[in-house]
């Protein structure tokens, strides 16, 4: 006999047999998402079909099912997002550099970094009732996009700070050294060295959070978006309102064809969805491609 | 044959916290001449390699005392701005940390960082040619650097250090990682450079020592046991510490 199999009992058939159950485990979670999912698109593709058209893309809101439209609403949301992405990126970003990169560790330090944490799990209607009283009554920006975009960063900037600095922390420190010691100053390094090695990662937080903002719509109700809004806003100061509140809308009222432009609107709010996370993640594969590691 | 000293360690001390890892170290880096810092492992010749460009300073908790002076001038003094240093001394690390980007953006990087004015393209040829790589990359400079195997990365962050053309290169173990062909590679290499550059090259390898340092510090447990002319202290060792090491008798 072999003085292995005196020693020790592998079973290495009921090994492989555990490896394939936990296999099919894994694989039947994933598939129970995206038959949930393809179920819900596929609701919605039928409910909307037949009311999804240019005439629906390019009109206003309406009493009547066949002239109403969602385009005051998807305005009101490019340009909202424009203006979350353009406030809470860079702010994100850089409080993300400064917290990894310059703050020296300390108390402070961590009171601040729990208190990001909690942010990022506070409803978000109380980010609605923030902006109310700082953007729309305190800094007298009104009812406006503006506002709203504000706010919306708000919300999101807890988010994009905590993956961005995740990214950043995954940096190597030996490509830090490697800078460092080629006589790179810390901004060098921070610049040519860190962020575009942790690019990757802050696109992914943004595109989580931008995700995440497209849908929302408990912060701007007291903003005061939840108008019937006849004009598509021209200025930041202009008042609005989104896809989500506009689809809110029209499955409250009581007919029957209302509901389908609801549908219809669902897939206008997917597809720009589905846009707006493309240009992250082309970008992102672009980055990923040049940044290939071991 | 006159020896002008160009890093002078003066009673050099360093902690980590509260434990002192460096205690009074007094040692002359001669021009273009190698010098090997040998030693088992955690005496402190990292610390001490990392003291003579201030990359000490990236360490979190270490506090230096003592003077290191370099053409005469003691770099831990207040208006010294420690980029300026490294970029006069050079450094390569024990991993072979090469920046993810193209094997010609690597080599550029510190030319660029420091506004170099000339032909860009040109120096990094010339770099990697003196680091005996480029026969082997010349055709693909624009393919990611961890495409290259681990001694041809040691190479290519040799060549990365020497864009700057600094007048001191630190090498801390630049071949632990490697297999004996890429360490014979590397070492041909340190000899080479000699002409042109002064090279300390820290390593636990007595042969190593033995094979390209002209002269070779020996530290244990934070004191320098022993510093002399290589050939010299692998034959006669004035002290009985240095004799056991060398022997294998111990570390
Ligand atoms: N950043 C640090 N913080 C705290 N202690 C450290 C730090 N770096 C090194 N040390 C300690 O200082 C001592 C000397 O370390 P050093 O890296 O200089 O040794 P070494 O001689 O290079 O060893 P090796 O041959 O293993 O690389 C070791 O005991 C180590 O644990
Ligand atoms: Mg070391």
């Amino acid at each position: 006999m072999i003085r292995q199999d005196e020693m020790f009992s592998p079973g290495l058939q009921n090994r492989q047999r555990r490896n394939r159950i936990f296999k099919w485990i894994f694989l039947s979670a994933n598939l129970l998402g995206l038959v949930v999912l393809a179920a819900l698109l596929v609701k919605v593709m039928r409910d909307s079909w037949g009311w999804l058209d240019l005439q629906f893309i390019s009109s206003f809101p309406s009493r009547f099912p066949e002239k109403a439209g969602i385009l005051p609403a998807l305005y009101g949301t490019v340009y909202l997002m424009i203006i979350t992405a353009v406030f809470a990126i860079p702010l994100g970003i850089g409080a993300a550099v400064f917290l990894e990169e310059y703050a020296k560790k300390s108390k402070f330090l961590s009171i601040i970094q729990v208190n990001i944490y909690n942010l990022a799990g506070i409803p978000s209607i109380v980010y609605g009732i923030l902006g109310l009283t700082v953007f729309v009554r305190w800094m007298m920006l009104g009812r406006s996009l503006l506002a709203g975009g504000l706010t919306m960063g708000l919300l999101i900037l807890p988010v994009i700070i905590v993956t961005a600095q995740e990214a950043i922390r995954a940096v190597p420190q030996s490509w830090r050294h490697a800078s460092y010691a080629l006589g790179a100053s810390k901004w060098q390094t921070i610049r040519y060295v860190v962020l575009p090695s942790a690019l990757p990662g802050i696109l992914t937080g943004i595109i989580l959070a931008l995700s995440r903002a497209i849908g929302e719509t408990a912060p701007l109700i007291p903003i005061g978006a939840l108008t019937f809004i006849r004009v598509i806003p021209g200025s930041l100061f202009d008042s609005f309102t989104v896809l989500p509140i506009q689809i809110y809308n029209w499955t409250s009222r009581p007919q029957d064809d209302f509901r389908a432009i609801a549908a219809a609107g669902i897939v206008v709010l997917l597809v720009v969805l589905l846009g707006m996370n493309s240009i992250a993640i082309l970008l992102r594969n672009k980055y990923q491609g040049r940044i290939k590691e071991v | 044959m006159t020896l002008e000293s160009i890093i002078s360690v003066r009673n050099l001390h360093v902690s980590y916290r509260d434990r002192k890892v460096l205690k009074g170290i007094n040692l002359d880096i001669y021009k273009n001449r190698i010098t090997a810092i040998m030693g088992p492992s955690g005496c402190g010749k990292s610390t001490l390699l990392r003291c003579m460009n201030r990359m000490i300073d990236l360490s979190e908790g270490a506090r230096v005392g003592g003077k290191v002076l370099y053409r005469g001038e003691n770099i831990y003094s207040p208006k010294i701005d420690p980029a300026q240093i490294r970029f006069r001394i050079g450094m390569v690390f024990q991993k072979p940390n090469p920046f993810p980007k193209s094997i010609f953006e690597n080599v550029a990087f510190g030319p660029r960082i420091n506004g170099y004015k000339g032909d860009l393209s040109a120096l990094v040829e010339q770099s990697l040619q003196r680091a005996g790589l480029w026969d082997e990359v010349k055709d693909r400079l624009h393919e990611n650097a961890y495409m290259l195997s681990g001694g041809q990365q040691q190479r290519l962050c040799i060549a990365r250090a020497l864009a700057l053309e600094p007048e001191v290169l630190l090498l801390d173990e630049p071949c632990s990682a490697l297999d004996p062909i890429s360490t014979m590679h590397v070492e041909e290499l340190i000899r080479q450079l000699k002409e042109r550059l002064t090279i300390v090259i820290v390593t636990h390898n007595i042969q190593q020592a033995a094979r390209v340092a002209d002269y070779t510090a020996f530290l244990l447990q934070g004191e320098l046991v022993e510093f002399g002319e290589t050939s010299r202290m692998f034959t006669v060792p004035k002290d009985k510490r240095t004799e056991d090491f060398i022997t294998g008798r111990f570390g």
